[in-house]
């Protein structure tokens, strides 16, 4: 396959695994800000500026965190690279690129999505309609991912843009738990209290796991078991270590005389396969995301450089 | 060429229907207006759904456009197509001739059958192509001539388009519309196939490969996907099964050709271009290209990597070179020409130019090097300030125009808004030149719809219509 070809499948869904997450983070976020102090409101405000990595850009403005604002910079600027807005474009403009390649019925449901994102009003999103609109853009993904599973050729335009979706996936449930560490709790009494429970719960439910947890543990929700369950329990479908079975498996079908991307990416899977969570918290549980955002890092810009040429 | 009443695909002089359009002519009768109106809703739709568009230059960036499809189809009798394909074959034969002849040995230049400034001097002329040895001598592998047919009954050669002729993709897509929009029409009559264009033309472009290869890898080369044609370029690529790159997808080393490709490099032996000239190859042409590829022409003068169509050949279907095609078949080939020209004014000419200056509002005035339907002045059509602003240019830079008689194109029945009423239309065959001369019964219908229009072209408003050849 074309390696331009591949770059932009690649990004694709990226692009629309990234707009389904910003609208996971900023779903619960707009939940979360209705509970707490003052202060914890303001740090849960702060979180999703912290886990886009957006927060100088926010400033910038020299606005007020505000909801409001936030839905304004991360869903809907078209300035803003990484709003829903910007990814659901790049992602229709990738796919124009390459419709050819991909399935028609892949392109058409992109081309909805964006057609109907154009239309979307500032006024519709605001306070109750916010969590419509959330919705909305979770369904657009899933649909997607559906049509592309359902519609395409098992060649490489299908194992780019897996490796694409589970990259990316994987890096966002990574910088979702890692956020906790950034919202502090008011004080020491408080954890293991109603606020943290609510937290930790707001967290399970933003990656859809709340029923997982609920199942798996039947237990109250404990840090311990939300961290086992998102990093390394292969049967919860966003885990960590769940999305690297399948970016592994990607990685296996695609052919190629590189070795660098795929050393990289079996390393990471086994490394997710044998930990040990209570030595993951020995160790610093923060530290241990950081690492593994590092990692995907690297592994995207050396999927880059092996596949899909210079970006 | 005298004037006359003009000539009706469908209706004889008397008003009654030519056979061959016979069948036709009774399922239009019959078939209810509503069923029609409601089957011609169903083709839009279908065009959209499956993207078969055009972008429109000046239109806001990537927009796209439908090209209006008529589903009156136009009927041609096998006989006659029979004749225009002789015609046809041996016209782009000479032209492929003339091609080789002026890049080695000049002799139809030697011999005076034509002026060599009228070569030599030519902007198609690519002096770098002197010498280069081509597989099978081909220099247009494809070919859309574009004919007309006038009040006389007889079809004339209006252009030769032996660059990157365009339109292809419609002439397959309108014969798939129309069979599954209206199927009970082919039962009547025997409609002969044009689908498999795409295999023909694979098999040229794989028959053009440099000699020493044995399995040919072949890729279509496109400017993009905001070029006006990108459909069809994407339409040909994948019907082919060949990969459809862009300038960025192809490298050149130690003067070989290759795509980057997720398994590394891949060895490329045919490029289909639909990328002019002066855009291939910033080393060689145009420096600022961002759409060619660097050390493409090298590679291709080394003779590593065949270009289809190959580089030079707008020195032939220059409306300048036009009026000496006739001359040629005679040159290269010691046969009278099947297909008759246009008569010609060259305003480059004083005596022409006179001639032009004086009938202005009766003729056509084209620039040599346009195409697509701009830069071009229809007489009869035209407003007091049109005339002036063309008198002047033509006084100003003659050499960059010519002129032809107004020809009454012939008429097709066509859908209107209300009802159904004669358009003018063209006709666009595509011939394929590899080992052998070759094409397909049939080609691109192009409508003028607004009435009395003669301009055909999809950037100005014309639309097309499915092409029959029956039996």
């Amino acid at each position: 396959m074309l390696s331009r070809v591949a770059d932009k499948i690649y990004w694709m869904s990226r692009q629309i695994e990234r707009a389904e997450n910003m609208a996971r983070i900023l779903g619960v976020t707009s939940n979360m800000v209705l509970f707490g102090t003052k202060e914890t409101r303001e740090q849960n405000l702060l979180a999703p500026l912290t886990i886009t990595d957006s927060a100088d850009r926010y400033f910038e403005q020299k606005k007020p965190v505000t909801l409001q604002g936030l839905v304004d910079f991360l869903a809907l600027d078209p300035d803003n690279p990484s709003s829903i807005y910007s990814c659901l474009r790049s992602a229709r403009e990738n796919a124009h690129a390459v419709r050819w390649q991909i399935t028609s019925e892949m392109w058409e449901s992109l081309n909805t999505t964006w057609l109907e994102m154009r239309r979307v009003r500032r006024s519709e999103i605001a306070g109750a309609g916010a969590t419509k609109f959330f919705d909305w853009v979770k369904d657009r993904s899933h649909l997607f991912r559906g049509v592309t599973y359902g519609t395409i050729m098992r060649g490489d335009a299908f194992n780019f843009s897996r490796l694409g979706t589970f990259l990316e996936r994987a890096d966002n449930t990574a910088r979702i738990l890692d956020v906790k560490y950034h919202v502090h709790l008011p004080s020491v009494k408080d954890v293991g209290g109603a606020l943290d429970h609510y937290q930790w719960t707001a967290l399970l439910r933003s990656v859809s796991s709340f029923e997982t947890y609920c199942t798996l543990y039947r237990d109250q929700v404990l840090p311990i078991n939300v961290a086992q369950l998102l990093i390394l329990e292969r049967r919860m479908p966003r885990s960590l270590a769940a999305c690297f079975d399948q970016v592994t498996q990607a990685m296996e079908r695609i052919e190629g005389h590189d070795r660098a991307a795929k050393r990289l990416a079996s390393e990471l899977h086994a490394r997710l396969t044998n930990a040990d969570i209570e030595e993951i918290f020995k160790d610093g549980l923060h530290e241990y995301l950081t690492e593994c955002i590092a990692d995907m890092n690297e592994l995207a810009v050396r999927i880059q450089r092996a596949y899909l040429g210079t970006a | 060429m005298e004037r006359r009443q003009k000539y009706d695909e469908m209706h004889a002089a008397d008003g009654g229907v030519r056979p061959h359009f016979g069948p036709v002519a009774e399922w239009l009768a019959q078939t209810p207006a509503s069923r029609v109106a409601e089957k011609r809703r169903e083709a839009d739709l279908l065009f959209h759904r499956v993207g078969i568009t055009f972008a429109v230059y000046g239109d806001e960036a990537g927009a796209e456009r439908l090209i209006p499809f008529d589903t009156i189809p136009r009927v041609i009798p096998k006989a006659e197509w029979d004749e225009l394909a002789r015609g046809l074959r041996q016209r782009v034969d000479a032209l492929n001739r003339f091609l080789h002849d002026i890049y080695h040995g000049q002799e139809i230049l030697k011999a005076g059958a034509i002026p060599a400034e009228q070569v030599l001097k030519n902007a198609g002329f690519q002096k770098e192509m002197r010498g280069v040895d081509l597989p099978n001598r081909v220099y247009s592998n494809i070919a859309g001539i574009d004919l007309v047919r006038h009040s006389d009954g007889k079809y004339y050669v209006l252009e030769d388009n032996l660059r990157t002729p365009s339109g292809v993709s419609y002439m397959i897509e309108n014969r798939k519309m129309m069979m599954r929009l209206f199927p009970e029409l082919f039962e009547r009559q025997t409609v002969l196939p044009v689908e498999h264009y795409p295999s023909m033309l694979l098999e040229t472009l794989r028959a053009s490969a440099p000699p020493r290869v044995r399995d040919p890898v072949v890729a279509v080369l496109t400017p993009g996907q905001y070029n006006s044609a990108y459909f069809e370029h994407a339409f040909l690529a994948q019907q082919m099964g060949v990969e459809l790159v862009e300038g960025a997808d192809l490298f050149t080393k130690d003067n070989v050709v290759y795509m980057r490709t997720t398994s590394g490099r891949q060895r490329v032996d045919v490029i289909y271009r639909r990328l002019d000239d002066a855009y291939l190859d910033p080393l060689a042409f145009r420096k600022d290209s961002m759409l060619g590829v660097p050390g493409l022409f090298a590679a291709y003068r080394a003779g590593n990597v065949a270009l289809a169509n190959a580089v030079g050949t707008g020195v032939a279907d220059d409306k300048s070179t036009y009026p000496y095609v006739p001359e040629m078949i005679r040159f290269y080939l010691k046969e009278e020409p099947i297909l008759a020209n246009v008569p010609t004014w060259h305003c480059g000419r004083p005596r022409d130019l006179a001639h032009v200056l004086e009938n202005l509002a009766q003729l056509v005035v084209k620039e040599v090097q346009g195409s697509g339907g701009y830069g071009m002045l229809v007489g009869p059509a035209a407003s007091r300030s049109e005339l002036g602003v063309f008198r002047k240019l033509l006084k100003e830079n003659p050499r960059n125009y010519i002129a032809q008689p107004t020809l009454s194109l012939s008429t097709c029945p066509t859908f209107v808004k209300h009802g159904v009423a004669p358009r003018h239309v063209d006709l666009r065959p595509y011939v394929l030149s590899g080992k052998e001369v070759k094409l397909v019964p049939g080609g691109l219908t192009r409508v003028a719809l607004k009435e009395g229009s003669l301009v055909v072209n999809s950037s100005q408003g014309g639309g097309t219509k499915d092409t029959w050849v029956v039996e």
